[in-house]
């Protein structure tokens, strides 16, 4: 009886495990200032070292805007997310550039969303997590934690 | 003694460079327009018309107003990544304007993404005088 309880807590913890993915404690102030001004700073286990390394080469033209971080907070930042990137295998391809909303592990994850959501105000954009994903900041990105009600399980 | 007072010194430095104030940013970029144009004043009215007025560099953003709102009391939201913004107003959100280095990055990235080049001293002295007096 013990044994099918904790199988049972097991299974239950497990999934919400995969879903957890916290920004490592010693992430620099400086990533917070320059990348999470902008858009959530996300954590770098969402995309794998190479497609980091590629997008901190590119930051001059990052989407757009020239994002560009000169001088040791800038190379502080690429050291930081290199060291706590995420599983290319697991990821999957992050496309070009490397999006982290194009991994295959995201769009697996996303693609019972109806294309409206996204295009919905409140989300404007799969860039902006923490529209849908209340504890998002804290890497908690659990399907039962869904602000949006239509879209909670 | 001398190796207090010096200690003293640098505290008090410190302490004077993290409290940095809206009205004494405002001062700074007044007095580096005043050198390039002897009797300049720093003008809300502007700052505004700066603010509202749309610019033909950038589809997305084509104005300041297009994250920060029509409203510099309210929160704002980045018009492609969806984050939202803190008001830019003194005084509904009152962190603003108190980091000088703060102030000069974002004026530096925001003007040259809008507007496609820096913003002047004048206009930046005009904008905080905006910002600090919206109620």
């Amino acid at each position: 009886m013990k044994r099918i309880a904790i199988t049972l807590l097991l299974g239950a913890a497990l999934p919400a495990l995969a879903d957890r993915v916290p920004l490592p404690a010693n992430a620099p102030a400086a990533y917070q200032a320059e990348c999470g001004a902008c858009h959530m700073a996300y954590q770098p286990a969402l995309l794998p070292a190479n497609d980091w390394r590629r997008t901190i080469a590119a930051l001059n033209d990052h989407f757009g805007t020239d994002a560009t971080v000169d001088g040791p907070a800038g190379q502080e930042i690429a050291r930081f997310l290199e060291r706590n990137a995420g599983n290319a295998g697991k990821l999957g391809s992050a496309g070009e550039p490397p999006r982290i909303s194009q991994t295959a592990r995201f769009v697996r994850k996303h693609r019972d969303i109806p294309a409206k959501y996204w295009k919905d105000p409140r989300i404007k954009s799969a860039a902006n997590c923490e529209a849908c994903h209340r504890g998002a900041a804290d890497g908690n990105y659990g399907e039962h934690d869904i602000l949006i009600r239509e879209l909670r399980r | 003694m001398v190796k207090t007072l010096s200690a003293l010194c640098l505290l008090l430095v410190g302490v004077a460079a993290q409290a940095e104030t809206p009205q004494r940013i405002g001062e700074t970029y007044t007095a580096e327009a005043a050198a390039r144009q002897a009797g300049f004043t720093p003008s809300a009215k502007r700052g505004e018309t700066l603010f509202r007025q749309r610019f033909a560099n950038n589809d997305r953003m084509p104005a300041c107003t297009s994250c920060h709102t029509d409203s510099p009391l309210n929160p704002g939201q980045h018009v492609v990544t969806g984050k939202a913004i803190r008001p830019l107003a003194v005084a509904t959100n009152g962190q603003r304007f108190g980091d000088p280095a703060k102030v000069e990055k974002w004026f530096g990235r925001n003007c040259r993404e809008v507007i496609a080049r820096d913003c002047t001293p004048a206009e930046k002295a005009d904008f905080v005088a905006y910002r600090s007096e919206a109620r």
